[in-house]
């Protein structure tokens, strides 16, 4: 059924013993006896010292006085921290030097730190802070879309892609559609907090252990607050308890608050936020407001799509211009859109500043789409599946609205093929007809939508990664790299890649804490570019301490290259097997250097920002769920009953590791679009501001029955064994879930519009219902 | 020295006793709001047990606290976060450090590795001391239901849950549970009054319910703790230090249980956990919101005292019993009074409780065979999450006529409250003539006034009363399907057929 054109070479006649295998996540049997260690669990230095940060309650207003006298006072307190005690500048910006450690004068959203506490506990160091005295003269703050687009406040210009003049051919259209769609943010919720553990050298040098996906970047702003050259400053990072986008940039202020303290005190100091200080402190995904419009014909063929993606990103710019170009990205999903204009604004708030959030934009881009699609389907009478696939990128209509041509969108039709059969698609949706006409209450939903996601980061600079290999004289292998682990398995996934070839046991490769001095100028672990960007480095580094032990056995043995072989722990030359923990010590002492730094960059991308040209992704991922869920329109109460998902890994690494990734993240963008819900007050105070009150699924809202498949077919590009990434894609195939709401709802009121905003809260559910169905 | 069950004596325990990695502990210095992941992760060194949230909703720091109670060795889980140390008198507590021996992975923790269940980790050793505490304490087979009640209390951001079923369920099935050895060492419970401190600030464990009455009334100002699942909170996030706490945990006779044909007498200590079966008995709704409530933890921990007491306007305890005409029983030194349980609550967070009186008991009549009863929880999720409303009715029937009726509400009103000009309204009701609903679903927005917050509007919480209440109509009428979920156990879905 699909095609193999592209087969690559291995796929035919490889023979792979650890790539490709279920090998569990490395850190598995720690993580289940408790003793893989989180910052906060890291055997503290003697004299360790605690930092807690003390914050602003208001979200916008003018200090006019700061009596930290108190604080100084309180039991146990070292050292009170503000603006006048960093040495460099006080900015924790990735770029745009707009996020000050402390506020000085002016703040900007409640929840911004203005100084900070370091005491001999933690318990005595958040108690302090609970004791500062500032007055602060409040100031209208803006809070919402709307709010910004009043006041014209924006933290960017704006941008936009165009093909023809949408505009007109919406107009002209035969039928056409308009809406406006807000689509929620979201907390990341990442188990572990915001922490980090700065211990000081010698010199003025700094190690920091931090839970970031962006070691490099946090090295950066510890030594510019602490106005350090970049070499006296070491990041490590084991493991992160989750992170999911919130601790790339996010990470920089609670490494640098440690780092400050340390350098001010002379003491290892650690920060752990208490979890509503990390809610309030700390971005999250940025809601939307979508304003769009479709021009299409009767057999639900669109000709011009037209959407205006507002995006709060609240007080500074912090990663909003990716995430916003990356929206733009996916605003035509999988769909030739041939007259289009994507306008992306990009809004000032007194709020937290938004930040990177697993699909990184791509998925609030893609909803307004997916939500039009539905929108035609309901207006025409056409089901919602038929006129997705009528609208697919194809032979002759294969340019995205940024021009880049998807290649293998063929992938993506049997793909979507194959699932439209295995989840009985058409059967159920004729039962769910039959059940809803007689089922006045209760109410079920079918729908299948497809991803297609783009991979590479989109600043090209960002696509390089450097791994270290080095091969000792007992055989072990040693093994860092500038991805980090923050759950997704990336660890396992390169060593298996080291392992294979080797041709050794996983668990002769040793992964070690990424750490800014093995392998520096890293890229954040982000983009879902963590296998593709570290696996290859690190192939490549293993490969050349490889080429260079072959080179030994040729002119040791004379044997010819072609009877060498790599296999099982062995080594294989000519008739000799020699097991590689020997080989290895018979090269050190015929001085064959056994360590190799390996470096990649991805070929083929480019992309012209100004010119809006180019080619920004290596490659697309695709995917597509099936869900069914079941309403019940005097409450608004919903379930998701089946999920079925086929999704594209090319060939897969590590089949168990990528369906963990697909699952989370599918049930991740579940909460996005349900129950994940943040309230902001009219005075700015996110008053979800917990897990008390913000609620992520838990166990019993998975499905019960939930189909998880993987498409094994290689990637067309020379990717790591041909696999593809598959971090953030899977994120997106929760819009299925959204999709099957509107379709519960439609059956209210048949061929007219569904009126529901994401996240689809029983609230927002029952108000559509009571909408499309005034009852008595 | 220990004293035997009832033997007089004038001088209370100094100290706390619990056992710890199979060895005795204990502890007569530590202020009265340390916690017991504090005590663990801070004075132990044990930091395999996680803080993810400080307030005993993410399940990072579940530990298993172990007890013997009515000849059998019980294993509850519970938020080390929020418990105070003092409330682990007497028990062993098992964390996830205990579970291997020898190198050899629990199998739970085995099944876990094997099915891929933990990506960060950080949820994973309290998601494993959950599962183990349904290993252990479970009596029937587990189902991906129960194993999902037993985990409403544990986030997992990574994994979406489905391989830790998986887990749970190979796990519970390879092995012989109740074939496995009871830990080393349990302390048996005895009867001593606990006192540590002074005057000026205490942590106190009276064993005895005389010894209760003359410390309450003698320091009124002192916090009476149930299970601490909200006091916690004061002390994680509200930076609170009380000074004199009283812990009700080991008065004895304080969960007494009296179910009798015609009622239901519930101690004021008598935990949520217990107090499920029992209410679910009464009635399945009433079952259906205890299996919601909180969690499993939560439930551990909590009392039907505490909750009640709390005066919280969003528990979902007291709007189901005042429906079902339950009375409260307080207690001050030895005069006792009975009231309503409804006129209970006089205010936001202010109840009828006089200086030194504590709640004793709660009383419930079961619903009689001329009675229909309704009740109904609506939140943004179903499992662990605050109601936005509670809707509790019982309808007292002649045929398909309303002759009595009861309402309470949660979520509605600054207190757990009825609603009774809807009750009046209701008295009109013919169950299958729809005509004849609209004084009492229109009455409703009389008698309440929600209001808006980050749960839901006053808007929703008007329309959803409202529906609930038709609802409640529809079902006593004997109409078709009407509810979304039934329970976890068969997770609940009405199968309609296709």
């Amino acid at each position: 059924m699909l095609p193999n054109e592209h087969m690559a070479p291995e796929a035919s006649g490889e023979r792979l013993s650890i790539v490709r295998k279920p090998s569990p996540h490395d850190s598995a049997r720690l993580h289940v006896r408790g003793v893989a260690p989180y910052i906060d669990d890291i055997l503290e230095p003697a004299g360790t010292l605690h930092v807690a940060p003390g914050l602003a309650n208001v979200a916008s207003g003018t200090i006019t006085k700061i009596d930290l006298d108190a604080v100084r006072a309180a039991p146990g307190v070292v050292a009170v921290l503000t603006p006048t005690d960093i040495p460099g500048k006080n900015d924790v910006a990735p770029a745009f030097g707009d996020d000050p450690l402390f506020a000085e004068k002016e703040v900007v959203f409640a929840g911004q730190v203005i100084f900070a506490v370091v005491a001999r506990t933690r318990d005595e160091a958040r108690r302090a802070a609970k004791l500062a005295r500032v007055e602060i003269t409040p100031s209208k703050p803006l809070l919402t879309i709307e709010d910004a687009l009043a006041a014209d406040a924006k933290v960017l210009p704006d941008y936009d892609f165009n093909r023809g003049d949408p505009a007109a051919a919406v107009k002209a259209a035969p039928l056409k559609l308009e809406g406006q769609l807000r689509i929620g943010g979201q907390e990341h919720f990442y188990l572990e907090g915001q922490a980090a553990l700065a211990v000081p050298g010698e010199a003025g040098e700094i190690l920091v252990h931090s839970s970031t996906q962006d070691p490099t970047e946090v090295q950066h702003v510890v030594a510019r607050v602490l106005a350090l050259p970049d070499a006296f400053v070491t990041i490590e990072t084991r493991r992160m308890g989750g992170g999911f986008g919130g601790k790339e940039s996010q990470a920089a202020q609670t490494a640098v608050l440690a780092a400050l303290a340390a350098r001010v005190t002379g003491k290892p100091c650690k920060v752990r936020l208490d979890r509503d200080d990390d809610f309030a402190i700390t971005g999250k995904r940025h809601d939307f407001r979508a304003d769009w419009a479709i021009g299409f014909d009767a057999h639900g063929q669109v000709s011009a799509y037209d959407v205006t993606l507002h995006a709060r990103c609240g007080c500074s710019v912090d990663l909003s211009p990716g995430v916003c170009d990356r929206a733009m990205f996916h605003a035509g999903n999988c769909y030739w859109l041939p007259q289009v204009k994507i306008l992306s604004t990009r809004l000032r708030t007194n709020t937290v500043s938004n930040t990177a959030f697993r699909g990184f934009g791509g998925p609030q881009g893609m909803l307004a789409i997916e939500r039009a699609m539905d929108g035609i389907a309901h207006a025409t009478g056409l089901d919602p599946l038929d006129v997705r696939k009528a609208n697919l990128l194809r032979p002759g209509g294969d340019l995205t609205p940024y021009g880049q041509k998807a290649e293998d969108a063929d992938v993506l039709v049997a793909l979507l093929d194959k699932l439209e059969a295995s989840s009985d698609y058409r059967r159920r949706k004729a039962a769910i007809a039959a059940f809803n006409a007689t089922s006045p209450i209760l109410k079920k939903g079918l729908a299948l939508t497809p991803v297609q996601f783009g991979i590479s980061f989109t600043l090209i600079a960002m696509n390089q990664a450097g791994a270290l290999v080095h091969v000792y004289q007992d055989g072990s292998v040693h093994l860092n790299h500038g991805g980090t682990e923050m759950g997704q398995g990336l660890f396992t996934k390169v060593a298996q890649v080291v392992a294979e070839e080797f041709g050794i046991p996983l668990d002769w490769v040793r992964v070690t804490a990424t750490n800014t001095a093995k392998v520096p100028n890293t890229s954040p672990t982000a983009a879902s570019s963590g296998s593709d960007l570290n696996g290859m480095a690190a192939q490549i580094a293993a490969a050349a301490i490889k080429t260079r032990m072959i080179a030994h056995a040729v002119e040791a043995y004379g044997v010819p290259e072609n009877s060498i072989a790599f296999r099982d722990g062995v080594v294989y030359i000519g008739n000799a097997t020699v097991p590689f923990p020997d080989f290895a010590k018979e090269c050190r002492q015929a001085r064959v250097q056994l360590s190799h730094a390996g470096f990649y960059k991805t070929p083929k991308i480019e992309w012209d920002r100004e010119a809006r040209k180019g080619r920004p992704f290596l490659y697309y991922a695709y995917g597509a769920a099936c869900s069914e869920v079941i309403i019940d329109t005097l409450t608004g109460e919903m379930k998701v009953t089946r999920v079925d998902v086929l999704h594209d890994v090319g060939n897969s690494l590590n089949p168990a590791l990528d369906k963990g990734q697909i699952e989370g993240g599918f049930v991740q963008g579940m909460g996005w679009l349900t129950t994940e819900e943040l309230v902001f007050n009219d005075k700015g105070i996110l008053t979800t501001h917990a897990p008390s009150t913000y609620k992520i699924p838990v166990a019993s809202d998975v499905p019960q029955d939930f189909r998880v498949d993987l498409l094994d077919h290689p990637n067309r590009e020379a990717t790591i064994y041909r696999s593809k990434a598959v971090g953030e894609p899977p994120f997106m195939l929760a819009i299925s879930v959204f999709s099957a709401i509107l379709d519960a709802l439609h059956s209210l009121a048949p061929r007219r519009q569904v009126p529901l905003d994401a996240p689809a809260t029983p609230e927002r559910i029952l108000m559509a219902a009571d909408t499309l169905a005034k009852r008595p | 020295m220990l004293s035997s069950p009832g033997q007089p004596q004038s001088h209370p325990r100094a100290a706390i006793r619990f056992t710890f990695r199979g060895a005795p502990v204990e502890i007569s210095d530590f202020a009265p709001h340390t916690t017991l992941l504090d005590w663990l992760r801070l004075d132990a060194r044990a930091t395999g047990t996680k803080e993810g949230c400080g307030e005993g909703d993410c399940g990072a720091c579940t530990v298993a606290l172990s007890r013997q109670r009515n000849g059998k060795t019980e294993y509850l889980p519970v938020n080390a976060c929020i418990l105070l140390l003092g409330q682990v008198d007497g028990a062993e507590v098992v964390t996830i450090e205990d579970l291997a021996t020898n190198g050899t992975l629990h199998p739970v923790q085995q099944a876990m590795v094997d099915h891929h269940g933990s990506q960060c980790g950080f949820c994973t050793p309290g998601i494993v001391m959950s599962l183990y505490a349904l290993y252990r304490q479970s009596e029937t087979p587990v189902t991906r239901g129960s194993i999902c009640d037993a985990l409403a209390g544990n986030l997992c951001r990574c994994t979406g849950y489905r391989p830790i079923i998986d887990a749970m369920m190979e796990a519970c099935a390879t092995v012989e549970r109740s074939a496995l050895p009871a830990p080393a060492s349990v302390l048996a419970g005895d009867a001593e009054d606990i006192f540590i401190g002074d005057e000026n600030a205490f942590f106190a464990a009276p064993a005895r319910e005389a010894t209760l009455s003359r410390l309450y009334a003698n320091h009124p100002e002192a916090h009476l703790v149930g299970g601490a699942t909200d006091f916690g909170l004061s002390i994680t996030k509200g930076l609170a230090a009380p000074k004199k706490v009283i812990w009700l945990g080991r008065v004895q006779g304080f969960d007494d249980i009296h179910a009798t044909p015609g009622e239901l007498s519930l101690g004021a200590g008598v935990k949520l956990a217990d107090a499920t079966p029992l209410l679910g008995e009464l009635h399945a709704d009433l079952g259906e919101v205890m299996r919601r409530f909180g969690s499993a933890q939560v439930r551990a921990s909590g009392t039907v005292g505490g909750n009640i007491a709390n005066g919280s306007p969003i528990g979902d305890l007291a709007p189901s019993l005042i429906a079902l005409g339950a009375t409260i029983e307080l207690q001050r030194r030895e005069v006792r009074r009975t009231l309503p349980l409804e006129d209970f609550f006089l205010a936001y967070k202010k109840q009828d409780r006089q200086v030194g009186e504590y709640v004793r008991r709660i009383i419930v009549k079961r619903p009689a065979a001329d009675e229909s009863v309704h009740i109904f929880k609506v939140s943004k999720r179903f499992d662990e999450d605050i109601s936005a409303v509670l809707a509790a009715f019982k309808f007292t029937l002649d045929g398909k006529r309303i002759v009595a009726a009861r309402t309470g509400f949660g979520g509605m009103a600054g207190i757990p409250t009825r609603a009774r000009k809807t009750e009046a309204a209701c008295l009109r009701v013919v169950l299958d003539d729809e005509r004849t609903w609209s004084a009492a679903l229109n009455a409703l927005a009389d008698d309440l006034q929600p209001i808006s917050d980050m749960r839901a509007s006053a808007a929703y919480r008007q329309i959803v009363a409202r529906n609930l209440l038709r609802k409640a109509f529809i079902e006593a009428g004997g109409g078709g399907a009407t509810r979304l979920l039934a329970s976890n156990s068969d997770l609940g879905l009405i199968d309609a057929a296709e």
